[in-house]
């Protein structure tokens, strides 16, 4: 079925039902999530009581507004300063490795992007635990050992932060990479001819030519780490960030305050996701 | 000289990778099977043994959670296929230009938006007091409030919306490859519908097919938030058991076990997906 063959007018519109109707699935429960931002009720629920923009402004108990719930506004730094450091850490290894795989050929290296593309197959729980017992036993032994103790090595935002790093790393090792094997390794000589250094020809020429790719990269890591719930789950200490927070509040039913915190979520996810995707653009027409 | 310089440079970029996959990767895996095959027998005493394994094997709940959970991601996978395959038929190869640009991207933006706030909807939605619930209620078709939360169906509902985009993604992007030509040349040599579906274009998706299907059947596997939100206190899921093993009953013990079988579950599926389809998992994941 491709539009250069006729087909039945029945088969067309079907089709066409059965793909609007996907949609329709698609915007549900996003669009109810917004609408009920507004609904001036205790709950997230059927009757609408009216419009309101208590949810986002409001002081007064019980209508306290996302900018004025403490513990929200905490968790969004949080999350925040762990975004931050996971983007920052995995776009500096991925470009690493990008340049690793792409430019250098050794034994091994088959088995290297395997075990590189491998926290893409294993579960987020799982990563999870792994790093968390494996950081509790290092820590165990260093205290055993020394007599000191290493709360880093327990479950807080330094864990955290490594977990998600832990997987975030291969999206970026794959988005710079992609863009690495697109580069003219000629304008690279011609820099060395005219007497760069070999560190100043990557810092000059490969590194702008990377850098949608980078900043995509980035882009994309701060939007998952972010969003990260499962690995973030079992690695979490006494900061949670702001997934973990919400989860809470979910689990011992919420006020429309979440939907407030979830438009405002949805348009900054829609807002990075559309930046992730204009780098890639600018990225496709060099 | 040169070659020393370059010697350098090569293992400035190793240490990096070899220094992420070591201590993140590999040495937690091999650490979290290390204490799975390790039994508590006293404070700080610990014996080498497989009792871990055969507590899961012994007790009905447990591995019968674990089946549940495999059952249900194999018919999530399925039926993110069934689903999606139509959809991203439809932008790939009915769609173009501007329009196609735009449906791809309405198809990407939940995906973007935190699973909690994708799952917070379907609760809205389906709650007793919820949209759907009135809905039905205003047009007539039931006469008082039904809870739709809380049983299978709303999970594979949910398990369906926040994996079905990792399925066309993929799907889109083989589809968007297939020369329509070919397809042309197959209505020309008198195949019908079905036949070019199944001769020309299924096998060309292969590697998308595949692809989708092993981060559609891993993140249902590993997923905790939907079957815990949408499926009430009852239903249960294998990584729920974990969380309880190692969060809640501090039995780090039997949970890396559990861990352990859900991983070799989920490698176990991916590796047959492969070789079922003789893909390489350089060519599906690394794209």
């Amino acid at each position: 079925m491709i539009p250069t063959v006729p087909q039945s007018s029945v088969l067309k519109w079907s089709y066409r039902a059965y793909v609007t109707l996907f949609f329709v699935y698609l915007a549900l429960p996003l669009s109810v999530v917004c609408v009920f931002a507004f609904n001036n009720s205790l709950f997230p629920s059927l009757p609408w009581e009216g419009f309101t923009l208590a949810w986002f402004f409001g002081t007064e108990a019980p209508f306290i507004g996302v900018f004025h719930e403490r513990s929200i506004l905490r968790a969004i730094g949080t999350s925040a300063f762990v975004a931050v450091w996971v983007a920052g850490l995995s776009v500096a290894v991925g470009t690493c490795n990008a340049f690793l795989f792409v430019r250098h050929d050794f034994r091994g290296k088959g088995i290297l992007y395997i075990l590189m593309l491998l926290p893409l197959i294993i579960p987020g729980v799982i990563l999870g635990i792994s790093i968390l017992v494996f950081a509790s036993s290092v820590a165990n032994t260093l205290e055993d050992a020394t007599g000191r103790w290493f709360d880093g090595l327990r479950p807080g935002l330094i864990l955290v932060i490594l977990g998600q790093f832990s997987f975030i790393t291969t999206f970026a090792t794959l988005v710079i990479s992609a863009r690495l094997q697109k580069f003219d390794r000629s304008l690279e000589e011609a820099a060395l001819n005219l007497g760069a250094t070999r560190w100043g020809a990557v810092r000059q020429i490969t590194l702008p030519f990377l850098l949608p790719a980078i900043t995509g990269a980035g882009v994309v890591a701060v939007l998952m780490s972010f969003e990260n719930f499962n690995t973030t789950l079992m690695l979490v200490g006494s900061d949670s960030p702001l997934t973990i927070t919400m989860f809470d509040k979910l689990k011992h039913g919420s006020t429309p305050v979440l939907n407030a915190v979830s438009l405002l979520l949805i348009i900054l996810s829609a807002t990075l996701g559309v930046l992730s995707l204009l780098f890639q653009r600018s990225k496709d027409k060099d | 000289m040169r070659s020393d310089q370059s010697k350098l440079g090569f293992y400035l970029l190793l240490s990096p990778l070899l220094l992420w996959l070591v201590t993140l990767i590999i040495l937690p895996h091999m650490g979290l099977f290390a204490v799975s095959i390790s039994e508590k027998v006293g404070v700080r005493e610990y014996e080498t043994g497989f009792g871990n394994y055969a507590v899961f094997f012994n007790e009905p709940l447990y591995w019968r959670t674990f089946a549940r959970t495999a059952i249900m991601s194999i018919m999530t996978t399925v039926l993110t296929l069934l689903l999606g395959f139509p959809i991203a038929y439809y932008i790939a190869k009915l769609m173009r230009g501007r329009a196609k640009t735009t449906l791809f991207l309405m198809c990407l933006i939940p995906f973007w938006v935190s699973e909690l706030v994708r799952t917070f909807g379907w609760m809205i939605l389906l709650r007793e007091t919820g949209v759907l619930s009135n809905f039905l209620q205003f047009t007539g078709v039931i006469d008082g409030p039904v809870e739709f939360l809380y049983n299978d169906a709303a999970i594979m509902v949910g398990l369906v919306y926040t994996s079905i985009l990792f399925m066309i993604v993929p799907l889109v992007t083989t589809l968007d490859s297939l020369d329509d030509s070919l397809i042309e040349a197959g209505y020309d040599l008198g195949g019908s519908g079905f036949s070019i579906l199944r001769e020309i274009v299924i096998p060309h998706a292969m590697p998308g097919i595949v692809s989708g299907c092993i981060v559609v059947f891993m993140l249902s596997l590993g997923n905790y938030l939907t079957p815990i939100l949408l499926g009430g206190k009852d239903s249960l899921w294998f990584t729920g058991l974990i969380y309880t093993q190692f969060i809640t009953r501090f039995n780090w013990e039997l949970g890396s076990a559990f861990g352990f079988l859900l991983l070799a579950l989920s490698s176990t599926i991916v590796f047959l997906g492969l070789k079922l389809s003789r893909q390489s998992l350089t060519n599906t994941m690394g794209r």
